[in-house]
């Protein structure tokens, strides 16, 4: 059973988004449908980002992933220790495992995202 | 979307199912980096009932076969099997197969999922006369591949201590109540290792007992993204992504597979023409010399800024942990130690040609 934080917005793309915080990775569940990540393309710090943009690639053994930014905002961090370690997305995928963090541009647009419940039903 | 006879049996395991080659396929069940270590390590066990299987019998299968494909079915003793490929007419591939000689006069080949009514329509289309008897007994056989150095552990404890265990490239059948089983000395890893068919309907049976004895030596089940990053680390063509009906043997580095000098086989005229002209292009290994992203197939290959080619099988080795692939390049670039670049989104990071296997196993080095 996958884990889905109430606190945590998602994209029906299996991204999440803090909206405290603006931190995004992708879900429990995507790391489990991915499998072993073994490479991560983060995106740059300073670049703006519209919801939908596809901002970072997650490799897995067998495929490329595109991550797309679930709001619009501007990246002001990235998770540096990702490249080194790509497995802590699937050890870690709330914490550890996340990827960029966002300058959120309207606070109100994590309000549009899937609450846990609905992104729960998504996957089920 | 055809089930495999064990298709129940991966679920309840918690295979993830895929869709290969109008089969629903695992593609996993724990994780492809820890089923590829299982198999390398220890053992780990495949379904492989979605590959055909081809029966020919008579006084003429021999000199038929001899004709189909392109390696020499009349060095075969009984009893024993040879990798083979199946041409067009230009000397491309069809498919890549395993031929056994039964007896005299009898064959059994074991052809890829995907290619399995191209491969009848194509044979039926050459032609085989009234003294060859066919049977393709695809749909009604399941099948199983027991990889890993813990492969003759698990054999003795299904199939009992005092069975002959399939050494490399022999073929054994047991005649059951539950009808013929063959049993293989092959596989596609790397590994020592032996695949078995047997009719469908009884296959369950068997699949329950090769888990459990696996699992008793660290081994387990394995799905196809594993069976593709073994088979990868060893060099070995996937057909449609290596092999194609553009590209002949010799180009992909399977010459020893091909008796050029056999009276005939379709094709032949344009392998020896090649030969004798020398190769343009010849399938080659790479590996990526910069940590970056894996290479994968259709990715563009560059030699001093020129575009030379593009990858046909690629990903990150697990055993490795580092990218490599294969493309067709010219001939001149096919020399280990070739500087290359590969571009993956736009950006190209560097690799170098090498030798196949990518990876050596225990008994090779």
């Amino acid at each position: 059973m996958s884990q889905v934080p109430a606190n945590l917005r998602y994209r029906e793309s299996h991204e999440w988004i803090d909206p405290a915080t603006g931190t995004v990775g992708i879900t429990d569940h995507a790391q489990a449908e991915l499998s072993d990540v073994v490479y991560v393309e983060l995106p740059k710090v300073g670049a703006q980002v519209k919801a939908g943009d596809q901002v970072a690639v997650v490799e897995s053994v067998k495929a490329a992933s595109d991550i797309y930014s679930p709001v619009d905002g501007e990246v002001i961090e990235v998770n540096s220790g990702l490249p080194d370690n790509p497995a802590l997305l699937n050890a870690d995928p709330y914490a550890g495992g996340w990827i960029f963090k966002l300058k959120v541009a309207n606070a109100a647009s994590t309000d549009s995202l899937l609450d846990a419940a609905a992104y729960q039903q998504h996957i089920a | 979307m055809q089930r495999s006879p064990l298709h129940e049996a991966h679920v309840a395991l918690g295979a993830r199912m895929v869709p290969f080659a109008g089969w629903e396929m695992p593609v996993q069940y724990t994780g492809i980096v820890e089923e590829h270590k299982a198999v390398r390590e220890r053992v780990g066990i495949f379904d492989i009932s979605h590959m055909g299987q081809l029966l020919f019998e008579g006084p003429g299968a021999e000199a038929f076969l001899n004709r189909a494909f392109t390696n020499n079915v009349s060095s075969l003793e009984p009893g024993h099997g040879q990798y083979s490929l199946m041409l067009n007419a230009q000397g491309g591939v069809i498919d890549d197969l395993i031929v056994y000689r039964l007896s005299q006069r009898e064959y059994f080949v074991v052809v890829n999922a995907s290619m399995i009514a191209v491969d009848e329509a194509h044979l039926r289309s050459l032609n085989w006369g009234e003294d060859v008897e066919f049977a393709n007994i695809s749909a009604v056989t399941g099948g199983v591949a027991v990889q890993g150095p813990k492969s003759r552990e698990v054999f003795k404890k299904v199939f009992g201590p005092d069975a002959p265990y399939p050494e490399r490239n022999t073929i054994s059948l047991s005649v059951t109540e539950e009808g013929i089983l063959y049993l293989c000395g092959t596989g596609y890893t790397g590994e020592e290792g032996f695949e078995f068919f047997a009719p469908a309907v009884t296959f369950g049976g068997w699949f329950e007992k090769l888990v459990a004895a696996a699992r008793e030596v660290g081994g387990q089940p394995c799905g196809l993204g594993a069976r593709d990053s073994l088979r990868l680390e060893m060099g070995y063509p996937l057909n449609g992504n290596d092999l194609a009906p553009d590209k002949t043997p010799l180009e992909a580095g399977l010459g020893f597979f091909v008796d050029l000098t056999k009276e005939t086989f379709t094709g032949q005229d344009v392998l020896l023409e090649q030969k004798a002209r020398g190769l343009g292009t010849k399938l080659t290994g790479f590996r990526m010399t910069s940590a970056g992203p894996p290479p994968r197939p259709h990715y563009s290959v560059w030699h001093e800024g020129t575009q030379v080619g593009e990858v046909c099988s690629g990903g990150l080795a697990p055993s490795l942990g580092q990218g490599i692939g294969m493309a067709y390049l010219p001939a001149n670039l096919s020399k280990p130690g070739t500087a290359l670049e590969i571009e993956i989104r736009g950006k190209r990071y560097p690799a170098e040609t090498v030798k196949k296997p990518f990876y050596r196993t225990e008994k090779q080095s």
